[in-house]
């Protein structure tokens, strides 16, 4: 993924501008910046559901506009709202994210919600949860996908300490495995050589 | 995990349109069951008005005879119109249309499968519960068939014209009113050959010729409307 010449506006002030960077391969890229310096809007407009910016953004080198219907089907999303019904259980909610996105694999699913230790939770009404166990039950799709590409907004939101090891293991796997992760965070995180930073505070305009 | 990115996922099972459909439907009839709340209302509230009407104006049974078949159509259409706003409310909410939007599926069958749940909890019990109010309201017994079949053909038509709306004003906090204002207009042709089509069949006229023109109307929106739900809700989600 190639990202150039980046422009966003929002209520009259530029969140960035001329921001330029690629993902390649195995490489994972943190958003950086304080509160409301547009991390979440970045995000969106990379997973392709935001319009309002000016550049262009390149997936395995065609314009993003032309080949959204792949871009889909290989990227997977965690937004700032989880997508979790709170009507329906951890596994009611699963099946549908696997009728929906085909690159999810709906036999993994056991081992996926073992993985985040919503073990004995899967028929249990979604509001019934807590904050931090609802949005394992969205993560858990991080175990069930074949996207090469994860976009996640704020993944550790909410997660214990154990869980945040966990994920951060999760996505050194999906980078070594040649896998691609653009995240945003205020946790520290170690991941080594595939590690990336990018701090919009400083790419801020007026 | 360990072979997710070397193995090529299997697009077959997904792919097809049908099992896509089944699976949203089932999701929003099971999402319906679970509130029945929401089911309720548009039933009360068609009870409601039905039961009211006669109250307020005239318990004359020749006179309810000759307005019954306009206010079952009128309480059948803001019934439908009041259950519209929800729709797509709690999914924007809670981030699944975001998902929704992002899965490579056709917006069509899914919008498509959203207002056939849709109808079958409100159009089709609606449709069923008329003939009883009809009763109430001494509606004479050969505008009976006519006027299921009527909202039968009709009450489709005005889940389908009320879900683009419904699409268009989700994104805003207090869609409500515009909603009303941006769906009434589409609504009055279908409330226009819905009704008259029943008022001929009490006078012994045909009643063909109505029902093949809001056939007409539920064919081009199944046609349309998934369509321009499918754009609308992009557009809404992109704000």
């Amino acid at each position: 993924m190639i990202v150039e010449n980046l422009y966003c506006e929002r209520d009259d002030r530029v969140l960035f501008e001329d921001l330029g960077f690629s993902l390649m391969k195995g490489e994972v890229l943190q958003i950086e910046g304080q509160n409301g310096s547009g991390k979440t809007t970045l995000l969106r407009i990379l997973a392709g559901l935001s319009s309002h910016f000016e550049g262009d953004i390149y997936w395995r080198g065609l314009p993003l506009m032309d080949v959204q219907d792949d871009f889909r089907r290989d990227m997977l999303y965690f937004g700032h709202q989880p997508g979790v019904k709170a009507m329906l259980s951890p596994e009611e909610n699963l099946r549908w994210y696997a009728a929906m996105h085909p690159a999810i694999d709906l036999d993994r699913m056991a081992t996926a919600l073992d993985a985040v230790g919503l073990n004995g939770y899967e028929d249990v009404p979604c509001h019934s949860l807590s904050a931090g166990q609802h949005r394992r039950v969205s993560l858990a799709r991080l175990y069930m996908t074949a996207a090469p590409l994860w976009i996640l907004d704020e993944p550790f939101t909410a997660i214990d300490k154990a869980g945040v090891a966990k994920q951060e293991m999760l996505i050194q796997r999906h980078a070594e495995l040649g896998g691609s992760v653009i995240l945003t965070t205020h946790h520290e995180l170690h991941l080594g050589s595939h590690m990336r930073r990018i701090n919009l505070d400083q790419l801020a305009g007026t | 995990m360990a072979d997710t990115l070397t193995k090529e996922p299997d697009y077959s099972a997904g792919r097809s349109v049908g099992s896509l459909y089944w699976a949203v439907l089932r999701r929003e009839l099971l999402l319906f069951f679970r509130r029945r709340s929401d089911l309720l209302n548009p039933l009360v509230f068609f009870l409601l008005v039905a039961s009211l009407f006669p109250l307020g104006v005239s318990p004359d049974p020749t006179f309810l005879a000759q307005v019954a078949p306009g206010v079952v159509w009128v309480a059948a259409l803001l019934s439908t119109l009041l259950s519209m706003d929800g729709l797509f409310r709690s999914d924007f909410d809670d981030g699944t249309l975001e998902q929704t939007l992002l899965s490579p599926q056709p917006m069509f069958v899914v919008g498509l499968a959203k207002v056939s749940a849709h109808w079958i909890m409100t159009g089709l019990p609606l449709t069923l519960l008329a003939p009883l109010i009809a009763v109430m309201l001494f509606l004479p017994a050969d505008g009976m068939a006519g006027l299921v079949l009527t909202l039968l053909l009709g009450t489709p038509t005005l889940s389908l014209i009320g879900a683009i709306g419904a699409a268009l004003t989700v994104g805003l906090r207090k869609g409500g009113v515009l909603l009303s204002l941006l769906v009434l207009p589409l609504y009055v042709p279908v409330l226009i050959f819905g009704s008259s089509a029943v008022q001929a069949a009490i006078n012994g006229l045909p009643v063909s010729g109505h029902l093949a023109l809001l056939g007409a109307m539920l064919a081009l929106g199944v046609v349309m409307a998934p369509l321009a739900i499918g754009a609308a809700l992009r557009i809404s989600v992109s704000g």
